[in-house]
């Protein structure tokens, strides 16, 4: 039953990480999931100083507000400052971040937080964290209700939007002369990646988010052009990932979110080997391949 | 005050550490910074920082004990296959740099992860505080420590100071480079070497996270101040050690509070301040700019509208009122109001009961408008080809940037003309 538990929390966070990860790998944002996880911190603890307790709503709420404030700082500086991308994200999240470590510094003595707990949740303890009705009724794990219910709302979002988030990705300009606000579906999908990040790394850390997160869309975006595919694939890996990554972590007796993260590169280096000695046999000493 | 003159003479030895610790390391960070954050790369220090800890495991499962030396070499040996392995996805497929970051990144640390549950099954009780090295704390640098940074940063000042002008010419423009002969991939390969190297070193002070930081922030900040690179480095350089200085001195006068985290808010603030206020670059001199640059088109334009008035009926110091200036273009009647106000003020406009005329000098700019807008539809009716009757909108954008120099220019090239392509006269 623990197996059970654990590897439908990998299945669920690897399926509802990857649909929106596809979308930032299109748009060249991949690197926002990494900067959000580290950027909740200091949100993460003003919600535990206000909230006083280590309830989920609360740092949920806490979470998503810096989460959005960071997309919010990336987005500002990159348009209004002509700040390119990369730098943008690696000063926003390290200085929040730094921030957060501050404030647990500062408040040491009422704070029972650290910054491990915060990035590193483990999913091995999610079939611990049970919802017991007042009946004394155990549901099973809480996570996973979280977690169904994130998936939900991002499919949903996904299928109401679909044709939005396509065109703003591939043709911005397209989509702005058809009357379809950029701005919108940007901060759109950024809420809804921060809550998933959110949501996620709480049970299994934010490195197996970031991993969710890009390995299996572009794993996927290796394999075919087509966007629909793409998101199938997706879904497909991640639940293989959360299968075969427990298993490998059940015969090592080792971290679980770690074995699944390793089993995400495994699954991207396997198709791009696979592919190189494809493309090495199809076209044998390409002139191009040495300056490629 | 005696808390700062304590610090500056470095009368306690722990202090003298410290801060040469931090400022060695910030200043090797940033100069090296410089040149990722021109190559596009700002994200992969967060990538290295991470990619260490499967190299600092192995060192450690190699060796059995906490051996500085051996875990630094395991670091450096797994940030660099890190990086190598994100520049050979990003250039062997279509998978984007950023991608290839965050995948590298989270893999590697995963693997590091599953290391680490290893050793702490192994019940080797060296393994306490392994995680230590990875997270970091600037407050307990010692001598030996202060030896190890100061050589990795005569080594990277070396190096860079050896090979400024290649890694330049390479971070700007790759295949010139190539083209010019220079070894661009050999040169890629040192700069990546490099930035591990800085970063493994640093990773044992200020963290993962924040050694990232180290590395672009400075960097991005510097980018706001200047177009010369060796100044950007420079600039870099400086507000690294400042903010090297800074955290050492707040968590001398606070003990409680930790030393990297505030070399990190103290360089991003320097980055903030940059992008907001750096002459030219940052956001509010560009903002004044562009309102400045609408004024002086909104002024301009007014002009004109006197001016086409006035070929109306050849009489080109009439008064003229509210509504027949706004009969002439479109125009937005408030905006119309203020122009007409401060072209007063300027001494370019006469304003009597409600109506305005042009003043000698306001008549000479308004025909400098004109003649430069019909110069430039001539320009390009004769040399581009582009029919007459297509020339009107972009001549309406070029008139107010055109100077003295390329007006005579355009009238040399144009022999003297009097008539625009429509027929009109060019003022003299």
């Amino acid at each position: 039953m623990i197996a059970f538990w654990i590897i439908l929390t990998g299945a669920l966070v690897a399926i509802t990480c990857g649909l929106l990860g596809c979308f930032l790998i299109l748009r060249k944002m991949s690197m926002v999931g990494d900067a959000i996880s580290h950027a909740v911190l200091p949100g993460i603890v003003i919600a535990f100083l206000l909230s006083g307790s280590r309830e989920t709503l609360p740092m949920l709420l806490g979470a998503g507000a810096t989460g959005m404030l960071a997309t919010f700082l990336i987005e500002y500086f990159h348009r209004r400052a002509n700040l390119q991308t990369d730098a943008a994200i690696g000063v926003t999240f390290t200085f929040l971040f730094a921030v957060g470590i501050i404030l647990i510094s500062v408040f040491a003595g009422k704070v029972d937080l650290d910054q491990d707990c915060v990035l590193y949740g483990e999913i091995a303890y999610v079939p611990i964290d049970l919802w017991v009705m007042d009946g004394g009724i155990i549901l099973g794990p809480r996570p996973v209700y979280i977690l169904s219910a994130m998936l939900l709302v991002v499919i949903l979002f996904i299928k109401v939007g679909y044709k939005e988030l396509k065109l703003t990705s591939f043709d911005p300009a397209f989509a702005s002369a058809l009357g379809i606000s950029t701005a919108l579906w940007h901060y759109l999908l950024m809420a809804a990646v921060s809550l998933t990040t959110v949501s996620s790394f709480e049970s299994v850390g934010a490195i197996l988010v970031i991993a969710f997160l890009i390995g299996p869309p572009a794993t996927a975006y290796l394999l075919t052009h087509d966007l629909k595919h793409m998101l199938a694939i997706t879904a497909v890996l991640g639940i293989f990932i959360a299968f075969a990554g427990y298993w490998m972590a059940y015969w090592l007796n080792a971290s679980i979110a770690g074995c699944m993260a390793v089993v995400t590169g495994i699954c991207f280096a396997s198709v791009f080997v696979a592919q190189r000695i494809a493309k090495r046999k199809s076209s044998p000493a390409m002139p191009g391949e040495a300056i490629g | 005050m005696q808390n700062l003159i304590d610090f500056i003479s470095f009368s306690d030895p722990n202090v003298r550490y410290v801060v040469l610790g931090n400022v060695l390391l910030a200043a090797s960070a940033a100069m090296v910074g410089a040149f990722i954050l021109l190559q596009k790369k700002a994200l992969v220090g967060d990538a290295v920082s991470h990619a260490v800890l499967p190299g600092v495991c192995a060192a450690f499962l190699f060796s059995g004990s906490k051996n500085t030396a051996l875990m630094l070499i395991g670091a450096f040996v797994s940030g660099w296959l890190a990086l190598i392995t994100i520049d050979y996805i990003a250039a062997k497929s279509k998978i984007k740099k950023d991608a290839a970051i965050g995948l590298v990144l989270s893999v590697f640390f995963g693997t590091g992860m599953v290391m680490m549950t290893y050793i702490q099954q192994s019940g080797n009780a060296a393994q306490s505080g392994l995680d230590h090295f990875i997270f970091g704390n600037a407050a307990t640098l010692v001598g030996a420590d202060l030896v190890v940074f100061s050589i990795l940063a005569a080594v990277l000042l070396l190096a860079v100071g050896v090979f400024f002008k290649a890694f330049a010419l390479v971070a700007f423009d790759k295949p010139y480079a190539e083209a010019l002969g220079y070894p661009v991939r050999r040169l890629d390969l040192l700069l990546t070497s490099l930035t591990v190297l800085a970063v493994v070193t640093g990773i044992t002070a200020v963290g993962v996270v924040l050694m990232a930081a180290m590395l672009v922030t400075p960097a991005a900040a510097a980018r706001y101040w200047t177009d010369n690179i060796r100044r950007m480095v420079g600039i870099a350089v400086a507000f690294g050690v400042f903010a090297g200085l800074s955290g050492a001195y707040i968590s001398y006068v606070a003990p409680a509070m930790p030393t990297g985290p505030w070399m990190v808010v103290v360089s991003s603030a320097i980055a903030f301040f940059s992008f907001f206020f750096a002459p030219r670059k940052g956001i509010v001199p560009r903002m004044y700019m562009q309102r400045k640059n609408q004024r002086v088109i909104v002024e301009e334009n007014t002009l004109k509208m006197f001016y086409h008035l006035g070929e109306r009926n050849s009489h080109f110091d009439g008064m003229r009122s509210l509504d027949e200036l706004a009969s002439t273009r479109e125009v937005n009647k408030a905006l119309l109001k203020t122009a007409l106000r401060r072209l007063v003020a300027k001494g370019l406009l006469a304003s009597r009961d409600g109506q305005w005329a042009l003043t000698d000098a306001g008549h000479q700019k308004a025909m400098r408008v004109v003649r430069l807008h019909r110069l430039w539809e001539l320009y390009l009716t004769k040399y581009m080809d582009i029919a007459s009757d297509h020339v009107h909108d972009d001549a309406e954008t070029i008139e107010h940037i055109l100077t003295p120099e390329l007006e005579r220019e355009l009238e040399h090239q144009l022999g003297y003309p009097d008539k625009d392509p429509h027929d009109t006269e060019i003022p003299k």
